[in-house]
């Protein structure tokens, strides 16, 4: 379980986020949702010590991250998995090498140990065979699943994902969701889940938090988002003609 | 402003140096720094590093043409520019650009792709895993280089002189072999490993505080080349006035 207290976070005079607070769950995927702008990845980078935030505390499971120190802070980055937007993918590594790269890094595994674990992870998301191809021969969509691959190669506590779906077709985010969805439940990870795609938070949002202009304005689950009175998120959510109208349909 | 790069510089510099994760991968990342700095610039170095001892050859000639002075100071003029000042300074300046250009968008462009940020939820030291082992082969591989490069010069020196004419083989051996001062090799020896770490540790510094996109990778690039070559000349004073 990761929990967060009044977190702030500014950029100079730009006050992203303004006391944030949150508790997310193992076991389900939890999803921060807002406009752009809004603060999410700005969230995402406070709670795994990318950003600092100026006040606010960070627990994984009861240890408060905020306060630790470098060599603590990377105890807790070990238990964690990260899909990041553009993947991040290692351009000069291979498949291979990319998810094989914090097995050589933090375990004493024997190569053949290592490639049988790059192999599972491969399997798990339905990349078999792609293990000598490099990023720049992959599509979007596949450098996602490597992306995940990679994040799931150590078996992380908490996996983080920011915007899975940034440009993915429709049907591709899909399946990319339902994976994080299932590794989730998998690992009894605690997943966060940074996203504006209605797919997703429709599709996989056991717990969704909603931020407008850095401060957390509703939370609850998919069931519950679309019979919603905020006006904000009902005007995020409702954006498109297409989901308004199927508004009344929930 | 730039008090306040160099203290971010100085930062930088003491997280490269924590204790590394793994030797083992560090090793690996070493040796094919190695194989980029070292063997991925011998064939420029030694282009340059003949053609600036030929050229050498032809303007002492051309400026000490007189009775009184015998043509074997052409060679040991040579040689000590060569060795002190051409062989170190050129070849740093020279790989500051190819060196330094691939270093900072190498890391500017990884910084820009989240694949730092990467490094570090993985719970990696990466200013270590990035930039040491760059450092490691530039303080060691500038110097063989330069070694190379000094021999080269002074080979492209006899070449350009006995070709034109401007000094026979003999004399310009001559020259060469007379009042040679080792010492002047270890001033040298000097002076490139200072060069390898600033032509490495300097780029790295711009690429890795990069923000923004590819405009930005290309000017902290660029920004990398020119403080890179400054420094290189500033230091280059330096060490020869404390040395020398």
């Amino acid at each position: 379980m990761i929990e967060i207290k009044d977190i702030y976070k500014s950029f100079g005079s730009n006050d992203v986020l303004k006391g944030i607070s949150g508790k997310f769950e193992a076991g389900v995927t939890n999803l921060i949702i807002g406009g752009s702008g809004s603060g999410k990845t700005t969230l995402l980078k406070c709670m795994i010590g990318l950003h600092h935030p100026e006040q606010g505390i960070v627990e994984y499971d009861g240890r408060e991250f905020t306060g630790m120190n470098f060599e603590e802070k990377i105890e807790i980055r070990k238990e964690i998995g990260m899909l990041f937007q553009g993947s991040a993918l290692f351009d000069s590594m291979t498949v291979e090498e990319n998810i094989m790269f914090p097995l050589n890094m933090f375990t004493e595994q024997s190569r053949k140990e290592k490639i049988e674990r790059v192999n599972f992870c491969l399997e798990r998301v339905n990349l078999e065979g792609k293990n000598k191809l490099f990023p720049a021969e992959l599509s979007g969509g596949m450098k996602k699943r490597v992306g995940i691959a990679r994040a799931i190669a150590m078996n992380p506590k908490y996996l983080f994902v920011d915007e899975p779906n940034s440009g993915l077709d429709p049907k591709t985010s899909i399946v990319i969701d339902e994976l994080i969805k299932e590794l989730t439940e998998e690992y009894n990870a605690t997943t966060i889940v940074v996203t504006h795609d209605m797919n997703s938070v429709m599709g996989i949002g056991d717990y969704i938090i909603f931020l407008h202009e850095g401060k957390k304005f509703w939370e609850g689950s998919n069931k519950e988002i679309a019979h919603t009175d905020v006006q904000e998120l009902n005007d995020f959510v409702f954006a498109s003609r297409f989901m308004k109208a199927a508004k009344g349909k929930f | 402003m730039n008090f306040t790069n160099f203290g971010r510089y100085l930062l930088l510099l003491k997280a490269v140096f924590r204790r590394p994760e793994k030797f083992k991968i560090y090793l690996q990342a070493i040796f094919k720094q190695m194989d980029f700095i070292g063997v991925g610039s011998l064939g420029l170095i030694s282009i340059i590093s003949t053609f600036i001892g030929a050229v050498m050859t032809l303007q002492i000639a051309f400026q000490l043409v007189n009775d009184f002075i015998p043509k074997t100071i052409i060679g040991s003029v040579n040689r000590d520019s060569s060795i002190l000042e051409l062989s170190p300074t050129i070849s740093a300046i020279v790989l500051a650009g190819k060196i330094g250009s691939a270093i900072s968008s190498e890391i500017g462009t990884m910084r820009v792709t989240e694949q730092i940020d990467a490094l570090e939820i993985m719970g990696i030291n990466s200013p270590g895993y990035l930039i040491l082992p760059k450092i490691i082969a530039g303080i060691t591989m500038v110097p063989l280089l330069v070694i190379i490069s000094m021999f080269l010069s002074i080979t492209g020196g006899y070449l350009g002189g006995t070709l034109s004419g401007a000094v026979s083989p003999a004399e310009y051996i001559q020259g060469i072999t007379t009042d040679f001062n080792p010492y002047t090799i270890t001033v040298a020896l000097v002076k490139a490993f200072v060069f390898g770490f600033i032509i490495t540790s300097v780029p790295a510094y711009e690429g890795f505080y990069v923000k923004g996109g590819a405009l930005e990778v290309a000017q902290a690039s660029t920004r990398a080349v020119v403080v890179s070559c400054i420094t290189i000349l500033a230091c280059d004073y330096l060490v020869t006035q404390l040395l020398l």
